[in-house]
């Protein structure tokens, strides 16, 4: 029999739970999921260790999926959470999921604030430019021009750039994948990982029910034609004027995280609880 | 897309073994995976063809573990058997799949499956230096191309569906 130790290495299948995801078949959250589990394995660590944290939305079911901690939190609000988690408990990874509407909409307030405040996780937000869950709303990243029963013609508005927006905001990291391409996008997520400070990372994910137009992303993707950049003009210009569909790490910045000293403040819970005494 | 990191180093005979036992486990777990989707679309006859694709690959693991005598193939496997940058050969394209798909669909996936296994033994006859482990790669390269074959005779019996094959009459539509 062979000696080999395999206590210390990780498998994807060690991040899978037994719970059975409920996305469309041909989904590309399945391919996220599938990153997730690659990227802690190369990363080696342990399951107890990371912390999955979401919203609402067919993005946010992905910590029932997995075996790690995770909270499947209100709409909108993962990043508060995950900030709130990450600040008390420095020793977890904590990952966040969402969507486009989730993420830029109902959380949008908080993305802005997130990134400025540059609290080491990473951020991931699983991008199919729809409201899937609730049938198929324009999210803020829906094409102008989209015609659907929910908004005849098209809504006429510019979509949302959540890359130029973590980037004035202040994110330390910014990448966009493609979902259909998982061991890439693993491997940008172990970089974002280990980056300090707030990475986010913007997956392209399609809809296959309400966005069968999106099966054509496979063929739109293209590597980005430069590596990343540290410096915030630089990726600014870039990111304005690509396509869309430029993938990799695009800016790697260099800000201290923010991380407050644990238990700074020297007050319990019951003494706090005291000053809301009626 | 994927840089194409490579796929994992065969040195001897128990490395074949294991990533063989590998690329059958992953096959499995991936048909699983698609049986599962189809569950919960309903979609019955692709949940029992996914099914029976995931058990004969399983019995080709087992074959492979067995092959492997004492030598502990799984924690070997577990060890070396990385295709986290690449593609194990065999997995399905999830990406591919259809709450609707037919059974030819299905058999599409698995014939390309079984392709990329063929080509990734084929590939270690090639390349390998040690007799043992060429023998070995050209023993499950003639197994690939049985399984290649039986997918041919398979699709004989599911031929191709028309073109309107993921027409829904009660389609999942934008809420009004």
């Amino acid at each position: 029999m062979s000696t080999v130790d395999t206590r210390l290495t990780y498998k994807q299948a060690d991040y899978k739970s037994d719970v059975k995801p409920i996305w469309c078949p041909g989904c590309g959250d399945y391919h996220v999921l599938m990153s997730f589990g690659r990227a802690f394995a190369q990363l080696g660590l342990p399951p107890e260790k990371i912390a999955v944290i979401s919203g609402i939305g067919c993005s946010s079911r992905i910590p029932a999926y997995t075996n790690c901690y995770g909270f499947h939190g209100v709409h909108g609000r993962s990043l508060a959470l995950a900030a709130g988690l990450k600040v008390t408990r420095p020793d977890l990874t904590v990952v966040v999921a969402s969507g486009d509407g989730d993420g830029y909409s109902i959380g949008g307030n908080h993305f802005l604030h997130a990134c400025r405040r540059n609290i080491d996780m990473t951020y991931v937000v699983m991008d199919n430019h729809i409201y899937g869950m609730t049938k198929g709303q324009p999210s803020p990243t829906t094409e102008p021009e989209f015609d659907t029963a929910l908004s005849p013609g098209g809504t006429g508005l510019r979509p949302f750039n959540p890359l130029v927006i973590a980037l004035a905001s202040g994110a330390n990291f910014i990448a966009r994948c493609f979902s259909g391409d998982p061991n890439e996008t693993a491997a940008v997520l172990v970089e974002a990982i280990q980056h300090p400070g707030f990475s986010f990372i913007e997956i392209l994910s399609p809809c296959v029910t309400f966005r069968p137009d999106e099966k054509a992303w496979k063929d739109l993707v293209h590597p980005a034609p430069v590596g990343a950049t540290n410096d915030p003009g630089k990726a600014a210009r870039r990111i304005m004027t690509d396509d869309g569909f430029n993938i990799g790490v695009l800016y790697r910045g260099d800000r201290k995280p923010y991380q407050p000293a644990v238990g700074a403040t020297n007050i319990n819970l019951s003494e706090l609880e005291k000053d809301f005494e009626l | 897309m994927s840089k194409a990191a490579g796929n994992p180093k065969v040195s001897n005979l128990n490395d074949l073994l294991a990533i063989a036992y590998q690329i059958e486990i992953d096959a499995v777990d991936r048909y699983k995976l698609l049986a599962d989707q189809m569950e919960t679309h309903n979609n019955p006859e692709l949940v029992k063809i996914f099914r029976d694709l995931a058990r004969a690959e399983g019995i080709h693991g087992e074959e492979i573990r067995r092959l492997a005598g004492d030598f502990d193939v799984v924690a070997h496997a577990r060890q070396i058997a990385k295709f986290e940058r690449s593609e194990s050969p065999e997995e399905a394209d999830l990406g591919s799949a259809h709450y609707m798909m037919t059974p030819w669909h299905a058999l599409q996936l698995s014939l390309d499956g079984e392709k990329r296994a063929l080509a990734y033994f084929t590939s270690i006859v090639e390349t390998a230096k040690d007799p043992k482990v060429k023998a070995l790669a050209a023993e499950l390269v003639e197994e690939e191309a049985e399984h290649v074959a039986l997918v041919h005779r398979l699709l004989r019996r599911y031929p191709k569906p028309s073109a309107n094959w993921a027409d829904d009459m009660d389609p999942p539509v934008s809420q009004e």
